[in-house]
């Protein structure tokens, strides 16, 4: 009878005062999208460094109308110099495969290039990618060499793309949070208030504190809980229409972001929002109920 | 008159042993009154009856900036079993008598202790229990909008934690006691003034109490329902409870000759045995 009847209480409550319950539920549903967006690309900028610490390359260009020997020369002033690990050459029929592949998706680009016009390279793994530098100074100004391309440089700007979007959904999270946490604060006010009489003759009577405390902090708990449901499903429908749909392109660019990330962040959101949320309605009502 | 029965023969109510404290709250054989409420002739028992229940010594408090009444070094000594009318003008510091026995205010000097408990020094989270070892009952009733009678009753058992099956058991007969028998179903709204205060009687009597306080209990009831709750309570004083009852009802007073203290400006200015109104 009691668990029944407290969840009886905090349903009526929630109901009663349904348009801050919906105002509460949509700023943390809000909150906890940003928060779990956020969560999730900072995941994917771990899992890209990762991947891509092991992967980078420098590429040396050589020129279009390099000779056999200066290559060879260049190939062998490569494999001795102490920065490099692997030297693997690419040719340009090679070079023009790959692109090929690369760009599969779209015939025109491919139509509009032809084998001549991409350079032979070679392809360097570095034993420390942080001497890219000292091995581009080398190389640079050689004979034969059209340019060397550290490919870190290159995504150092989708890391710096992908932080910036991070700290914008995390700050966007906190201003919500924020507000959402100011929302809880003003129902369980509201809902202390216009319970008065109800509170008050509980501790006449002598009801343990926590007791008459508990349907308040139970309303706050469970808006926080439908809330965090809310921006699960949000994420789970971003997966499907924005990363698997409209800017699969863009996306396709990064290892996937995987389901199950997505599913893991459940638990975590509901945990955060319910915790949060029962400690802010806890503060409000010491200050609210007087004990 | 409502239905409260008058039984031919003394009826005998079991005595109840609480865990908690260890302590039986003896009662006794009741004899029921007719007409006239008589103070009852008790036979002399041990040190138990002497036992004291409330204890006020040089109990000051103090409501500078507010219009509430203050109380001004008050002595006050009650027993067990005893029933104390607590008289005197609006304003003399009744209500606050009532709020530093409930510990919802602090005194500023002296000392109040209710049974073995020494209240002033009470610290803030153990006041929930101590309230609940003291039944009250006011002037508006507070019954829980939303709940049956027998489940305003039965909060009171809830919030000591006893389960549902003492609830089930001792609910109904509690009720049958205050006269409320077939009305344990009904919501406070349906029922009348008379009813609720007995709903209310019944929630602060169901865990025999030390103490049963009682502000004004008659003040919105009409002289025959004020009648029956009086009698009402001197069937429960006769159990062995001390009852301390606030009120203006002159009437009342001077029917009953009880032991009444007077309070006057914050200052106790009579204490009588089996007094009247004045």
């Amino acid at each position: 009878m009691r668990a029944k009847y407290v969840m009886s209480e905090v349903f009526l409550g929630l109901w009663r005062n349904i348009s801050m319950t919906v105002a509460m539920i949509i700023t943390m549903a809000v909150s906890l999208t940003m928060l779990g967006a956020g969560l999730l690309l900072y995941n994917q900028v771990d899992v890209i460094e990762e991947y891509y610490q092991t992967n980078l390359e420098v590429v040396v260009y050589l020129d279009r109308d390099v000779t056999q020997e200066v290559t060879d020369q260049i190939e062998a002033e490569l494999k001795s110099s102490e920065y490099v690990a692997q030297v693997v050459y690419e040719s340009k029929e090679e070079a023009f495969k790959r692109f090929q592949e690369t760009f599969e998706d779209t015939p025109d680009l491919v139509k509009a290039v032809n084998a001549d016009v991409l350079p032979s390279a070679f392809r360097i793994k570095m034993n420390d990618i942080a001497d890219a530098d000292k091995l581009i100074g080398d190389f640079q100004d050689r004979e034969g060499v059209y340019q060397v391309t550290n490919q870190r440089e290159i995504l150092q700007q989708v890391f710096d793309i992908l932080g910036g979007a991070q700290r914008l959904t995390l700050i966007v999270a906190l201003v919500q949070g924020i507000a959402a946490l100011m929302l809880v604060a003003n129902t369980i006010q509201v809902a202390a208030y216009s319970r008065r009489r109800e509170v008050a003759i509980m501790k006449l009577v002598g009801a343990p504190n926590w007791f008459v405390q508990a349907p308040f902090v139970l309303e706050a708990v469970f808006a926080g809980i439908i809330g965090s449901i809310f921006a699960f499903a949000t994420l789970i429908a971003a997966k499907f229409l924005v990363i698997d749909g409209q800017f699969e392109n863009l996306f396709s660019l990064m290892p996937p972001i995987t389901l199950q990330s997505i599913l893991v962040l459940l638990p975590v959101l509901t945990g955060v929002s319910a915790v949060i949320s029962a400690i802010t309605a806890w503060i409000t009502l010491r200050f609210n109920i007087k004990v | 008159m409502g239905r409260l029965t008058i039984p031919a023969s003394p009826e005998r109510l079991k005595s109840r042993r609480y865990p908690r404290t260890g302590v039986t709250y003896g009662c006794e054989t009741a004899e029921y009154a007719t007409l006239v409420l008589e103070p009852p002739d008790r036979p002399r028992e041990t040190a138990d009856r002497l036992r004291l229940v409330i204890q006020l010594e040089g109990v000051t408090k103090h409501y500078p900036r507010s219009n509430r009444p203050s109380v001004e070094d008050v002595n006050v000594f009650i027993d067990k079993g005893e029933f104390v009318f607590f008289i005197g003008p609006t304003g003399a510091g009744k209500s606050t008598m009532i709020k530093l026995l409930l510990r919802e205010e602090i005194p500023d000097k002296g000392k109040i202790s209710v049974g073995d408990i020494d209240v002033t020094k009470l610290r803030r989270w153990k006041v929930p229990a101590y309230r609940r070892s003291i039944g009250c009952v006011f002037q508006d009733f507070r019954l829980l909008p939303n709940r049956t009678a027998a489940e305003n009753v039965a909060f009171a058992l809830e919030v000591i934690g006893k389960p549902r099956s003492v609830a089930r058991r001792v609910v109904p007969e509690v009720l049958e006691l205050v006269g409320l028998g077939g009305k344990e179903h009904r919501y406070p709204h349906e029922l009348s003034g008379g009813e609720q205060q007995r709903v209310a009687v019944a929630r602060a009597f169901v865990n025999r109490p030390l103490l049963l306080l009682a502000d004004e209990p008659t003040g919105n009831l009409d002289p025959d329902t004020s009648i029956e709750i009086m009698r009402l309570l001197d069937r429960i004083s006769r159990t062995g409870t001390t009852i301390l009852m606030v009120t203006h009802d002159s009437n009342i007073v001077n029917q009953m000759r009880r032991r009444v203290i007077e309070i006057e400006n914050g200052q106790i200015v009579r204490d009588q045995a089996r007094g009247v109104y004045g």
